[in-house]
């Protein structure tokens, strides 16, 4: 335990975090911490190296179908994370004054937590020895500091979400997997939808789809689907840990 | 679309791609220099004919054409409404009028889109539609209310979109064996979520509009929808996925039922998808 309880505040100043109280807020709210702990103790041996590594290094997503349901968890992590801290703010309300707003993020918060605790259930249930840890998010300083940026980077979280299962989709081999994504998907679009158009109004499926070249939805009415090179090139800066998808099928 | 690179992505998992799409390997290969010449809507016709001949259907599932077909009547159902509603004047904002004309495009869209993968499919032309395919009064139901209301019909998009969304995702896994075909399902599929998100929206910021009504599904509420759409959603209501409970309390955040049912839309089948359109077929 105490090597675990160690590595905590060592995080902090291997990244050289410019704001280290977000990153506190993050564990604390998430729990990720405890998460992690509980991890590295059932699943490490006495070796401290193995241990930073884990703490801070690169996480395997691992191949086949759990390699994307880790994928899947991955983004599920970073995106509770981030609305937990929103939530969790103390000028939250003062952030945002309207009631309506401030229920459709508790909301959303709550969706995502649900998705995480989920993947982490369900490949813990497929295959314990294969789930990655819980991650550590990795947020700009400016991150939480205004609505308008919250909502850009809730933006960018929920289109590159919608983006990463239309595009792993056609990688499951399993049609109980495919069926729980497309169960998902569809809820990341929701959220990116409000959360567009509470930047403005009407963007819900138009306008520059931000995450990528050209709009969101296309010419033959298409959204944006990406691989998971493509997703993790755009989430790897928000995610403290070296995620390694080098194992993940790419078709 | 690049459908060389789709087709060389395709030969990673089935190195005889080509040899199905063509035995005679060495004159498909000039395909990828003929196919920059070929007119951007040519292109689908000649990609669906190629997949058609290459993979067999499976017996036990609906076949791709079924599915697109499928697809194709509730996106005509979509489009045609849109078409019409659009048009009228009863919008009490500008912005509601606006976003009516861009998801009356999208719908356009896949009117189009499905209609030409299904020409590539070979058989039969795609089944037309006309806006005399439909009954907008939803067989009595609405009445003329449908482009006279303004609440009516912005409920009548909220039904459509909706059901739309299950629908999509109940025919994803028919369309497993078809990786090009299924990857566009799903991308209609979150398209017609973002629709579904702004027609509840609209509906709960419109006068003497539908308080609390949340842009994702809580439980089994139709909220505010006649009894007769309950179909909509019923088993929207589940909390447990994959033998998951969803429900609980993970790091001092509770998720109740409603969360949990939100965090997770639910597919139809086809068949209570035609159960819940059938009103509305001509």
């Amino acid at each position: 335990m105490a090597k675990n309880t160690n590595s905590v505040p060592e995080q902090g100043t291997l990244q050289g975090l410019k704001n280290p109280l977000n990153r506190r807020s993050f564990l604390q709210y998430t729990g990720a911490g405890v998460a992690a702990s509980a991890l590295l103790l059932a699943g490490c041996d006495d070796d401290d190296d193995m241990t930073d590594t884990n703490m801070s290094g690169t996480v395997n997503l691992g191949s086949g179908d759990v390699g994307i349901l880790n994928y899947a968890y991955a983004l599920e992590q970073l995106e509770a994370a981030f609305y937990t801290a929103v939530v969790a703010l103390p000028n939250f309300s003062t952030l945002f004054t309207n009631a309506t707003e401030r229920q459709v993020l508790t909301d959303i918060r709550n969706h995502e937590v649900a998705h995480r605790e989920f993947f982490k259930a369900a490949i813990t249930a497929n295959d314990a020895s294969k789930i990655i840890p819980s991650l550590t998010p990795n947020l700009p300083t400016d991150a939480l500091a205004s609505r308008a940026s919250i909502l850009t980077y809730a933006k960018t979280f929920e289109d590159l979400g919608v983006a990463a299962y239309n595009g792993a989709g056609k990688l499951l081999t399993s049609a109980a997997f495919l069926g729980i994504a497309g169960k998902i998907v569809s809820v990341e679009a929701r959220h990116a939808a409000e959360i567009r158009d509470m930047i403005e109004n009407g963007t819900f499926a138009s306008g520059a789809a931000g995450i990528t070249a050209g709009n969101i939805v296309d010419a033959n009415g298409l959204d944006v689907a990406l691989t998971p090179t493509q997703v993790l090139a755009a989430a790897q800066p928000f995610i403290k840990e070296t995620i390694n998808a080098s194992s993940l099928p790419t078709t | 679309m690049n459908i060389f690179n789709i087709l060389k992505e395709v030969e990673k998992v089935d190195p005889e791609i080509f040899d199905r799409i063509d035995p005679r390997r060495e004159v498909f290969k000039h395909f990828g220099g003929f196919g920059k010449k070929l007119a951007a809507a040519a292109i689908p016709i000649a990609f669906g004919s190629m997949l058609n001949k290459a993979y067999g259907q499976n017996t036990t599932m609906p076949s791709v054409r079924e599915v697109l077909e499928f697809a194709l009547l509730l996106e005509n159902l979509e489009y045609h409404f849109y078409l019409r509603a659009a048009a009228t004047d009863i919008f009490p904002s500008a912005a509601g009028k606006t976003a009516f004309g861009v998801i009356r495009d999208h719908e356009k869209a896949h009117v189009d889109f499905l209609r030409t993968a299904i020409s590539g499919l070979g058989g039969a032309a795609p089944t037309p539609y006309t806006d005399a395919s439909f009954d907008w009064t939803a067989n009595g139901l609405l009445g003329n209310a449908t482009f006279t209301s303004y609440p009516t019909m912005l409920a009548v998009a909220q039904a459509f979109e909706d059901t739309g969304v299950r629908a999509y995702k109940g025919a994803a896994p028919a369309l497993m064996s078809n990786d090009i075909v299924l990857q566009a399902a799903l991308q209609i599929h979150s398209v017609e979520a973002r629709h579904a998100a702004h027609l509840r929206r609209m509906r709960r910021d419109m006068a003497s509009g539908v308080a609390g009504l949340k842009p994702w599904i809580t439980m089994k509420d139709r909220g505010g929808l006649p009894a007769e759409f309950q179909g909509i959603y019923d088993g929207e209501e589940v909390t447990t996925q994959a033998t998951v409970n969803i429900t609980g309390t993970f790091g001092g955040i509770t998720i109740d039922a409603n969360a949990a049912s939100e965090a997770f839309d639910e597919p139809l089948t086809v068949a209570q998808v035609n159960a819940i359109v059938m009103p509305f077929i001509a």
